[in-house]
């Protein structure tokens, strides 16, 4: 077996004939016509600023390109009926799917709760036997005004800004929104007193 | 008598793909590592101490073998799934209920678990031997980053099911992007970038919108992660693997014991 291969192994010696490599080496030395160190420098040096230009500009385009000029989302501010659509003392759900907002009618107004829990983002539920909001996700509860009182979640739930439009109609707008402990429930955006 | 074997490796077809004998002389086990595109990667010669199932646990080649299934399967998986909100989830109980060998999701789930479990145990080894001290500490880098891929396979790979629990947990797991630094809309710093009264670093113009091409988990997430899982994160990892197994070499083969 071995004699059979002996043949193969004797080419790795033949690649290494006599230097061939010396009538390359006048080459250089003659044929650049006079770029002396501080033009080849300039064209150095312009070469890699657009070099790195070029690679800055695809890679912001890339960058760009991740980010959509029109995404297929709800708007954010959306006409919630009239105010006499709502119960007095109910926590309503019409809202829930389509824009994540709860209405909440209490006897001096309403408000517009969000459905996003202040723990990890899930969407709690609304237990009305039990009037509260419940996160199936890790437990967290609210009471009916958004206020936290068990669980995991560490700030109340937040509300959006809400106000009557000209038409008559509740105007929810969720890109004002008013965080409790902040002290912006105060503010009478976030409130529609009636 | 007719001698099969010497016919065939006297062949023009066989002289032009081995260039060498079959391992019986030193230097023939040299090149049959060194002239092998595949096997190049790997350290021509391992310690005997390094081989020693108690010394590495071969956690690290367990690592590398499951990967392999994961890529099998999971370019079979591609050949029924379909990253739209209308299939996805269909095509993943129809790869249970009607397709052949309903056990190749599983395979491409538990391989999903037990690559982290070895890569796991591989890092743990690496640290308990020291195999991470000069001249390995480049290769613990990449194997760090390795790790982080590993987990980002596992994490957009969990979307793709677009069941409750994968909704939920890629909403849980993408609002920690929310909170990166100046990348974040609602991380620390994010607030200082803004030209006069305008924000730069929006709900919809963040890291995290960039992840799930939306404000929330929808068509856009799915495909994105689809993307991710299939095609960018293998693809910088095969890059990384070959660095990590040809950084072995280039670091004087396997560890010895301390």
């Amino acid at each position: 077996m071995n004699g059979e291969q002996k043949p193969e192994q004797t080419p790795p010696p033949a690649p290494t004939p006599p230097v061939a490599a010396s009538p390359a080496k006048p080459a250089p030395a003659s044929a650049p016509a006079q770029m002396d160190r501080r033009r080849f420098l300039s064209w150095f040096g312009l070469g890699w600023v657009s070099f790195a230009a070029a690679t800055g500009g695809a890679l912001s385009i890339v960058l760009r390109f991740l980010f959509p000029n029109v995404v297929f989302e709800p708007p954010t501010s959306f006409k919630a009926g009239f105010p006499d659509d709502y119960e007095i003392g109910k926590v309503d759900e019409r809202w829930k799917e389509k824009f994540g907002v709860w209405m909440v009618r209490v006897a001096e107004g309403i408000y517009a709760l969000s459905t996003i829990c202040t723990h990890l983002g899930c969407t709690p539920n609304w237990l009305d036997t039990e009037s509260k909001f419940k996160c199936p996700c890790h437990g967290s509860g609210f009471y009916k005004t958004g206020i936290n009182f068990e669980g995991p979640a560490p700030r109340p739930l937040e509300r959006y800004k809400i106000s009557l439009a000209d038409d008559g109609q509740i105007l929810v707008d969720k890109s004002k929104k008013f965080q409790q402990e902040k002290g912006e429930w105060n503010n009478p955006e976030s409130f529609l007193t009636f | 008598m007719f001698d099969l074997k010497k016919y065939i490796t006297e062949t023009q077809v066989y002289k032009s793909m081995f260039r060498h004998g079959y391992s019986t002389s030193e230097r023939d086990r040299a090149l049959s590592v060194m002239t092998n595109v595949f096997f190049h990667l790997h350290p021509v010669k391992v310690r005997k101490s390094g081989a020693r199932f108690g010394f590495t646990w071969c956690a690290g080649g367990l690592s590398f073998f499951v990967f392999l299934t994961l890529v099998v399967s999971g370019i079979l998986l591609m050949f029924y799934y379909r990253p739209t909100v209308e299939h996805a989830y269909d095509d993943i109980m129809a790869l249970r209920d009607h397709v052949p060998f309903g056990i190749m999701r599983e395979l491409h789930r538990w391989g999903a678990h037990a690559m982290i479990i070895t890569v796991w145990l591989h890092m743990f080894r690496v640290f308990m031997t020291g195999s991470y001290k000069p001249p390995r500490e480049f290769n613990w880098v990449v194997g760090v980053i390795l790790l982080v891929l590993t987990m980002l396979l596992s994490f957009t790979g969990y979307l793709l099911p677009w069941d409750q629990l994968a909704m939920w947990a890629i909403t849980v797991g993408s609002n920690m992007a929310r909170a990166t630094p100046f990348l974040g809309h609602e991380g620390p710093g994010a607030a200082l970038l803004a030209l006069g009264d305008i924000q730069l670093v929006t709900s919809g113009s963040d890291v995290r919108f960039a992840l799930l091409g939306g404000r929330f988990v929808g068509a856009g997430t799915l495909l994105r992660f689809y993307i991710l899982h299939c095609v960018a994160i293998p693809t910088v990892l095969v890059l990384l693997i070959s660095v990590h197994f040809w950084r072995i070499r280039k670091d004087g083969g396997i560890s010895g014991p301390l």
